[in-house]
């Protein structure tokens, strides 16, 4: 073996063995720190987990643009929903005036709450835009209490990391990480462009999370859980998206 | 005036035109294991970012100008071709199957593979030498006379010389350059300039180019470019030889070693 083969097998062996370390280390650091999305394994694992891990170091506290009046979208847009079942109609028939979200999980006081409450909690609103996976784009004015305000009104617990919040509809759920649950601009959005939040765009409550695609704001939530891993719900991916082929994270 | 042409002519003509005449050397490769590597790597990303991408288009295959557009709204232009989604009015009755799933995670997976390769390409390319000496141009090469040469080569479809198959012509170079630093970077820029995460820290990076609406069309357009010099790049490939230019890329060998280089 010359000399020059044995440098290169040297130099090639130290390198892959700091490689494989390497990764190690950061997988180690990444699950620490709250990298690694609930849906990181299979074949899809390591750009879902490079996408989510970069973006959430480089957006942890970033704000979605917000638009100017003059830029909502005229007409509105809602897209297509699928036919609401017999529980929504009940409601709907009583002016949603039953409508109830619940809040259970790791949290010091689960608790109900009605429109009227969650109305009476001081009001914000966005002027934001909803993205879809597919392509399409609309700006609307978005009315609602900021979800952190419920939150801290049940006590979270500090070891929580995940929020998951469900439709009425069925198998419509989602989860989100403590990042986005905290953040100012995550709404339980109960007013659209200056009015009620209509059926169509998801009222009487629907999830916004502008920094995410429409996909991740669930429209007709009743219910919120707060938990510390994904692993009991559903099949474990974080949400009914990863189960229908969409990715978790859903910030690009 | 040293043109391409005066200074490869002799080189070219002192070359044997037969590979069996001159032993294949091991010592010197045509390209080095790196850009074999990489090149195949970014093929590979390349044909998997184009598949899902299309499939992403085929979801919503309107494009519009500015901020937001749906299909309340009137598109820059639409592509002639039925949607995966029954919402979208394309006028041909009938709805493709949704594959943008697993679009969605193939085109981000292949587009971090893709930007990680090319930035390991880009580095070592400046730390070896090969994007001054293979890629920019060298200073007898820049001129219009050169240049006029070698497009009217091209346009006469003429095989290339001998040297040719151990240096890249101007056209090339200048090709290669654009699209490593043109068209990929813009690509990546008009990509993330989607993503509603990555522009809520970079808002710039999305009002820059117009909007979200005008990233995704922009996008549109540089992955046209970037199909057009896929097309032209393996087409020169079969006129200049499928085999040998295949085995240099793959192996890094080629038939005739010039004299200079041995």
């Amino acid at each position: 073996m010359s000399n020059l083969s044995r440098r290169k097998l040297i130099t090639t062996g130290l390198a892959a063995t700091a490689g494989v370390a390497g990764l190690g280390v950061a997988a180690r650091l990444a699950q620490k720190y709250g990298l690694v999305p609930p849906d990181h394994g299979g074949f899809y694992g390591l750009g879902e987990t490079l996408t989510y891990a970069s973006q959430r170091l480089l957006t942890r506290h970033s704000l979605a643009r917000e638009f100017s009046r003059s830029q909502i979208s005229k007409p509105p847009f809602a897209n297509e929903i699928l036919p609401l079942n017999d529980a929504f109609k009940r409601l709907q028939a009583g002016a949603f005036v039953d409508w109830r979200l619940s809040i259970d999980g790791m949290v010091d006081r689960p608790a109900t709450f009605s429109l009227a409450q969650l109305k009476s909690y001081p009001s914000r609103s966005q002027i934001t835009m909803v993205q879809c996976e597919e392509g399409w784009s609309y700006v609307a004015e978005w009315i609602g209490v900021p979800l952190s305000h419920v939150l801290n009104l049940v006590g979270v617990h500090p070891q929580a990391r995940y929020v998951a919040y469900f439709s009425i509809q069925p198998d419509w759920w989602e989860s989100m990480d403590m990042a986005d649950a905290l953040h100012p601009q995550t709404f339980l959005t109960y007013g659209m462009n200056g009015g009620e939040l209509p059926v169509g765009n998801g009222g009487p409550l629907r999830m916004r999370l502008p920094r995410q695609l429409g996909y991740k704001s669930v429209k007709f939530i009743t219910h919120l859980t707060v938990t510390d891993s994904m692993k009991g719900f559903g099949r474990g991916l974080g949400s009914a998206s990863p189960e229908g082929g969409y990715a978790w994270y859903a910030g690009i | 005036m040293a043109t391409s042409e005066s200074v490869r002519q002799p080189l070219g003509a002192s070359v044997p035109s037969s590979s069996s005449s001159v032993p294949i050397t091991t010592i010197t490769s045509r390209h080095s294991a790196l850009v074999r590597i990489t090149h195949w790597i970014t093929t590979l990303c390349f044909l998997a970012l184009l598949v899902s991408g299309i499939e992403i288009v085929i979801s919503h295959p309107r494009f519009y100008w500015g901020e937001t557009g749906n299909v309340l709204t009137t598109p820059l232009f639409k592509l002639p071709i039925p949607s995966s989604r029954n919402l979208v009015p394309t006028g041909y009755g009938y709805v493709l199957p949704d594959q943008n799933g697993w679009s969605r995670y193939l085109h981000f997976q292949a587009a971090w593979i893709a930007v990680l390769t090319g930035l390991l390409y880009v580095i070592s390319s400046l730390f070896t030498g090969h994007l001054r000496k293979d890629l920019l141009p060298g200073k007898a090469d820049l001129s219009w006379r050169a240049f006029l040469t070698t497009t009217a080569n091209h346009l006469r479809f003429k095989r290339p010389s001998a040297a040719e198959a151990w240096s890249y012509n101007l056209l090339q170079r200048l090709s290669y350059l654009f699209v490593i630093f043109f068209l990929f970077p813009l690509v990546i820029w008009t990509g993330l300039a989607m993503s509603p995460a990555f522009v809520s820290a970079f808002p710039a990076t999305v009002t820059l180019l117009g909007g979200q609406q005008s990233a995704r069309t922009i996008h549109f357009f540089v992955s046209l470019t970037l199909v057009l010099f896929l097309t032209v790049h393996v087409i020169m490939i079969f006129l200049a030889g499928f085999w040998t230019r295949m085995r240099a890329m793959i192996t890094g060998r080629a038939a005739s070693p010039p004299m200079e280089r041995t």
